[in-house]
């Protein structure tokens, strides 16, 4: 699904084609992959609408349009639009970023998410870190305040905040009522839980894309059905940050938050679902797929709950995109017949 | 005593990262970071270093310095030196083709600032004897860690069809940066438990 390999011989007699493995197609080609990501992501599209209002679909619309304007400046006629690849990493941004950010920062982040994170490496399947999150902590270094300023839930549908259309590079904030704290920093800062059942349907403050936990969950069970990502590391996310806050939890309930909490606030299940999964960034091999999970599990935790900043998802899926190399390194799967590392002389 | 051991130990690995924050040793971060191996390596030999140092700036902060402080660049500098030329007498015996591997950046941890860097910190931040050894430990992990990392990443990027323009040095800059980028995430970590 990368777009190594296949290289069909040009140097070979006629009538006779030579290709190098892998033999077998499984019909799974980058353009349908990308669409069935692209079709689990429609419902959570929809939520933003829904919850967030007008401003939330100017958001996705300038991150998704900023993304394929990107991709196709920097690679006009090679028809890497068509692989829908541009488009899912601008869909993918746009669910990170805050409902009321100003539209042109939303387009500086697509910018930097397919420039910098995608087009500098060589384009789709050589990236080393999910552009969408370098375009997410992109603009987490550089707008600070209005990345974390979070619109409600529930607001009526046309009303447009005054920082949606403010001019780009001036600090004139109008001064913006309607801000309220995400359920993760209410929980760090004044230690007050939200509900499980609005968690899942998503009526809280957050990134346009995360809050619906039900339909993540749904997107994520239908892109495992598909078998479009490695099931590996969502489990793996998952059960991680269960463990280990549960443990927290079980050392002190009143100081910790319980593990339902953390595993269904932020952006933990949206960030184990679509930006973990990513098969450029995460390593291939089976035992590596489980460290790589395990490892932005603890990481989330350990951000999340002795951190400095409330959420740390993104922080960690990068972290680890970083180790990826490593980890596919110490994880290689023996080969079938090889003898296990120690045991040489039994081979030979 | 004890937590706050272990957040100047996490504090110089992750949050304050010479490299990836304080943006210090930065030739040899360069430099060597072409294979896992050979950086893995350089990075131990930066922690032999930078915990020798932290040893000898501790003994010159409080035996020699109060008499004569116009000297504590210059007795710093002596000092990283004279650790170095002794880090690189061991190797060259010890294993020639790390030796070979290392060049002319082993001599040049020398020149590293992240190691005066080092001393200066310690210095200023009033850390004791096991507070700045813990810090040394730290620290060189910390570069170690950001040194295998991206050696890890660079090895991947060799793969990849890099635009012409951006190939080698900017394309690490690029890579360094995000590396950076993502390593922000460990502000303010064990802040408020330490």
């Amino acid at each position: 699904m990368s777009a190594k390999g296949h290289d069909s011989g040009d140097a070979a007699p006629k009538g006779l084609v030579l290709r190098s493995g892998p033999h077998l197609a499984s019909g799974m080609d980058t353009p349908t992959l990308m669409r069935d990501v692209i079709i689990a992501l429609l419902p959570l599209v929809v939520a933003a609408g829904y919850h967030f209002g007008a401003p939330a679909l100017l958001v996705l619309l300038t991150a998704t349009v900023g993304s394929m304007l990107t991709e196709w400046l920097f690679r006009r006629g090679e028809g890497t639009l068509l692989d829908f690849s541009a488009l899912l990493t601008g869909l993918i941004l746009g669910l990170t970023l805050p409902p009321a950010l100003p539209l042109w920062m939303a387009l500086v982040g697509a910018l930097a998410a397919v420039g910098l994170g995608k087009l500098a490496f060589g384009g789709l399947g050589f990236n080393l870190f999910n552009p969408a999150l370098v375009g997410r902590a992109f603009l987490q270094a550089a707008f600070p305040t209005a990345l974390t300023t979070w619109r409600p839930a529930g607001r009526p549908f046309f009303e447009i905040p005054a920082s949606t259309f403010a001019p780009p590079l001036l600090s004139v904030r109008a001064p913006d009522a309607l801000t309220t704290a995400t359920p993760l920093s209410r929980m760090k800062f004044d230690h007050k839980a939200t509900d499980l059942s609005s968690l899942m349907w998503g009526s809280v403050a957050g990134s346009l894309g995360e809050t619906s936990g039900l339909l993540i969950i749904i997107g994520g069970l239908f892109l495992a059905a598909r078998r479009a990502f490695d099931v590996r590391i969502p489990i793996a996310i998952l059960l991680s940050v269960a463990a280990l806050s549960g443990a927290f939890y079980l050392a002190g309930p009143d100081k910790y938050p319980d593990p339902l909490f953390m595993l269904s606030s932020g952006g933990l299940l949206f960030g184990a679902v679509y930006m973990a999964t990513d098969p450029v960034t995460s390593p291939l091999a089976p035992r590596g797929a489980w460290i790589f999970g395990a490892g932005i599990g603890v990481l989330v935790v350990l951000i999340r709950l002795f951190g400095g900043l409330p959420e740390g998802v993104m922080y960690a899926i990068l972290l680890m995109n970083a180790a990826s190399p490593l980890i596919e390194r110490v994880s290689q799967p023996r080969p079938f017949g090889r003898a296990r590392e120690g045991k040489k002389d039994a081979a030979s | 005593m004890d937590k706050s051991l272990v957040w100047i130990f996490f504090s110089a690995l992750l949050i304050n990262n010479f490299t990836l924050s304080y943006f210090l040793g930065l030739c040899p971060f360069f430099g060597v970071s072409g294979r896992i191996a050979t950086a893995l390596r350089l990075g131990l030999a930066t922690i032999f270093v930078m915990v020798i140092t932290s040893l000898c700036a501790w003994l010159l902060n409080t035996f020699v310095l109060p008499y004569a402080p116009y000297l504590r660049l210059i007795s710093f500098i002596v000092v990283i030196a004279s650790t170095v030329q002794f880090v690189e007498m061991a190797i060259k015996k010890l294993s020639p083709g790390l030796f070979r591997a290392l060049g002319i950046f082993l001599p040049l941890i020398t020149t590293n600032c992240a190691i005066l860097g080092l001393a200066l910190f310690q210095t200023s931040k009033g850390y004791g004897l096991l507070a700045g050894l813990v810090y040394a430990v730290g620290a060189g992990a910390g570069f170690t860690l950001a040194l295998v990392l991206m050696a890890g990443l660079r090895e991947e990027a060799e793969l990849a069809k890099v635009p012409a323009i951006i190939r080698g040095t900017a394309l690490n800059l690029i890579i360094a940066g995000l590396l950076s980028l993502a390593f922000m995430g460990f502000a303010g970590l064990f802040s408020s438990s330490a």
